[in-house]
């Protein structure tokens, strides 16, 4: 195989290969020439070459680093194999004509912040009419029917739920994840559809700015979005995989 | 008074506060009715019950589900202490011990009543006693120490560990905070009942108890001293223990609590009477301890569209003030809400946000408003959002708001690390201090975007309180007048700890404090002095 010098690369600042990387942490120790010469010694360790600290704060017994290096690490394109979803993903208008053609029938979604998770804006942020980012959310989607729990719903309600409107798909969104709160949740969710026997006959979703695809399908999910995920991409997958599994 | 930089139609002001006072009416004559079972447990509380049982459950909850059980609460839980307190010359504290293990507190004889009425004065006293001196104690620590200027600065803290929390939040006050808030773990607001003790495990916060409070508040006093300014602590007077917080907050001396009549209903799904029952108690409370409440209506807009529903914001601020002056708080005491949060993207947006901001704070002169960062646009991209929150720290100081809770560069990412807080306090030091007379070089056009977005949102306040007063608050609610939530009547958590008063109920701190705030009480049930 012939390397391309373009199939390399690494941080680029101002020039091809100068490895550039700005970083900024704090130490738990106050500032001054040992916090500096610990700082650099990190960034050394981290992989960094010409190391630059530009700025060093005080924060009343830690210290504040912003500094710049050169990283010497790089990546080969060649070697490296993705799956990019969003680049598949239909328009609002796509999606609703997808569903009277291939469905023809709404699809129902019932979305819920579940467990202790009180943070709604992740679920609103898909579901709402408004939607985000100038991308309408699945209640505004003339073939979609939904149901949007709210926060801190139990798991067990939310599949009595979509079990009662005969849900196609659900979606779970979880943004607290201190101490992994949500992993026993989500494995707690997936075990209680599968003891009722429901898991086969739901597109199971989980979103969150900690979530991705690799996690969301090794807890048993159909598919897992993170951060700048929109209700395009959301309604694209459950869609396809409906016709697919009809 | 600050600057009247927009022309208001006082009419239309004066309509919709007239408006409010018909809404909050309607709803206090049901409040009237009720009490709940945290209303009763915060007088237990108050009359000195404190610590678990074996199964760590508050002896609080032991004694009012003992009497709830068997029926006898709608006479109220101080009336059943009291009685106790005769018939076994044990106080509220070796009573509730004793409930915990065999006593049955319902099945002793029936006391004297002048007798019980003497007991339940003389502990209703003491825990008075105790809030008034420690508010006395704020006082003059406000006093001697000053405040920071305004807006003040409050930030969170929330590792789930009280004791990282201190490092934390010393570490912001050395750094130019004025207010420290921590965050509660998240669904202690769904508990029907208060932890107890020191904390170090939480979820996205810590949790609220006594103790907790009180290992607070003992570092910011310390801390206080050493940057010489009063460093405020807020707590989260909310969810089904709301006056039970309250009473914790009085006694160990919080400054401010958020605390709002319809926030539980809306975000937590909470049963309505219970809500609107335990904010009653609550912020008379809070107004009793000279506590700042903070009210919630930044919230409403992370749900609901920050253009198209500004005015629902002014409409609750309507509402919540009016509900607060009923329950005794003063208009110094009314940190109304209201937040930050158009899309970046929009053309003018930040002469929008100029002009609610404006047009709250000439409305409500005399509240210390409760100014809330941008959260539903921020993302990761950290550098954009701390450009963001400085345009918001620009607005705040130019339209006089009081107390500006700091927007944090990684709000869309993890709770504040100590960095981000340290960042975000430099810029509002900086912007604000830049910009601290601004608002008094300036004026605004009178046929300007701004003005003109005022009159707007004031013209469909006015409208909006009308249908909800028609219509009255809770049906509103259930059709989703307020952040696009729709809550049924009947319906949410703890509505099954609400308990109709008998005719013989008594709650002698809902007596003495109704009297001593000079508000209103129960109608058909004369003022007791």
């Amino acid at each position: 195989m012939v390397s391309s010098k373009d199939k390399v690369v690494k941080p680029y600042g101002d020039s091809w290969g100068d490895g550039q990387v700005q970083l900024s942490f704090t130490l738990p120790i106050p500032a001054g020439p040992l916090a500096l010469e610990a700082a650099k010694r990190l960034a050394l360790q981290m992989g960094f070459e010409g190391i630059q600290v530009v700025n060093m704060k005080d924060l009343h017994g830690f210290s504040h680093f912003i500094l710049y290096g050169s990283s010497r690490h790089s990546v080969n394109l060649d070697e490296i194999s993705v799956v990019d979803a969003g680049d598949e993903a239909m328009t609002f208008d796509e999606v609703n004509s997808f569903i009277e053609k291939e469905i023809r029938r709404k699809v129902v979604v019932v979305g819920a912040c579940t467990g202790t998770d009180a943070h709604t804006v992740g679920l609103d942020a898909i579901m709402n009419m408004k939607g985000y980012d100038g991308d309408y959310g699945l209640e505004r989607y003339p073939m979609i029917e939904t149901y949007n729990l709210g926060s801190q719903v139990p798991n067990d309600i939310l599949l009595q739920k979509a079990m009662e409107v005969k849900a196609d798909a659900v979606l779970v969104s979880q943004v607290v994840t201190q101490k992994n709160v949500h992993i026993q949740n989500l494995t707690e969710l997936i075990e209680m559809a599968e003891a009722e026997g429901l898991r086969e006959r739901l597109i199971m979703i989980v979103g969150g700015p900690r979530i991705d695809q690799p996690l969301a399908k090794e807890l048993g999910f159909d598919a897992g979005f993170g951060p700048g995920t929109t209700a395009r991409h959301v309604s694209t997958f459950v869609v396809k995989e409906l016709a697919r599994r009809i | 008074m600050g600057n009247q930089l927009l022309v208001l139609d006082n009419e239309k002001v004066q309509k919709a506060r007239q408006l409010a006072q018909a809404i909050a009416q309607k709803v206090q004559e049901d409040i009237y009715r009720h009490t709940t079972v945290s209303v009763e447990r915060t007088v237990a509380r108050l009359f000195g019950i404190d610590g678990t049982n074996h199964e760590d459950i508050p002896l609080a909850n032991v004694v009012v589900d003992q009497v709830n059980r068997a029926g006898f609460l709608d006479r109220g839980i101080a009336y059943w202490i009291a009685n106790a307190v005769v018939v076994l010359d044990k106080s509220p504290q070796e009573i509730a011990q004793h409930c915990a293990r065999d006593l049955h507190i319902c099945e002793l004889s029936a006391q004297d009543p002048n007798r019980i009425a003497r007991v339940m004065n003389t502990y209703t006293d003491q825990a008075l006693t105790t809030i008034a001196k420690e508010r006395q104690k704020r006082e003059t620590l406000k006093q001697s120490l000053g405040l920071g200027e305004e807006p003040l600065k409050y930030v969170i803290v929330a590792s789930g560990n009280i004791f990282a929390d201190v490092e934390q939040a010393k570490s912001a006050a050395r750094q130019g905070a004025d207010i420290i808030a921590v965050i509660r773990t998240t669904a202690q607001s769904l508990l029907d009942y208060v932890p107890y003790g020191t904390t170090t495990e939480g979820f996205g916060g810590t949790y609220a108890t006594q103790a907790n409070f009180r290992v607070m508040r003992q570092a910011l006093d310390e801390v206080s001293e050493e940057v010489g300014r009063y460093i405020q602590l807020v707590n989260y007077c909310s969810g089904l223990c709301m006056p039970e917080i309250a009473a914790m907050g009085a006694l160990e001396r919080l400054d401010m609590m958020l605390n709002d009549a319809m926030y539980g209903i809306l975000f937590r799904d909470i049963n309505m009477e219970r809500t609107f029952a335990d904010q009653y108690f609550s912020r008379m409370i809070n107004a009793y301890a000279g506590i700042i409440i903070n009210t919630g209506e930044d919230n409403y807009l992370t749900t609901a569209d920050a253009l198209e529903e500004a005015h629902t914001v002014l409409a609750s601020n309507f509402i919540n003030e009016q509900m607060g002056l009923a329950a005794g708080l003063q208009s110094w005491q009314l940190g109304l809400g209201h937040a930050f949060e158009l899309d970046p993207k929009m053309k003018n947006g930040f002469l929008y946000e100029l002009a609610t901001a404006q047009t709250i704070r000439q409305i409500f002169p005399d509240a210390p408003l409760k100014y809330m960062p941008p959260t539903k646009y921020m993302t990761g991209d950290i550098f954009m959002g701390h450009v963001q929150n400085a345009m918001f720290n620009l607005a705040s100081v130019m339209t006089g708001q009081s107390i500006h809770l700091l927007g944090m560069l990684t709000e869309a990412i993890h709770t504040p690390h100590l960095s981000d807080r340290a960042l975000s306090l430099e810029s509002a030091q900086y912007v604000m201090d830049n910009a601290r007379d601004l608002e008094n070089e300036i004026s605004f056009r009178p046929d300007g975007i701004i003005q003109k977005r005022s009159e707007a949102i004031l013209d469909q306040v006015v409208d909006f309180l009308q249908d909800i007063e028609a219509k009255g608050l809770k049906r509103a609610i259930s059709e989703g007048h307020f952040a696009n939530i729709r809550r049924p009547q009947e319906g949410g958590k703890g509505g099954d700890g609400v308990i109709p008063k008998g005719i013989d109920y008594s709650n002698p701190f809902m007596d003495r404090m109704q009297q001593e705030l000079g508000i209103q009480s129960a109608p058909g049930k004369g003022r007791s002095w």
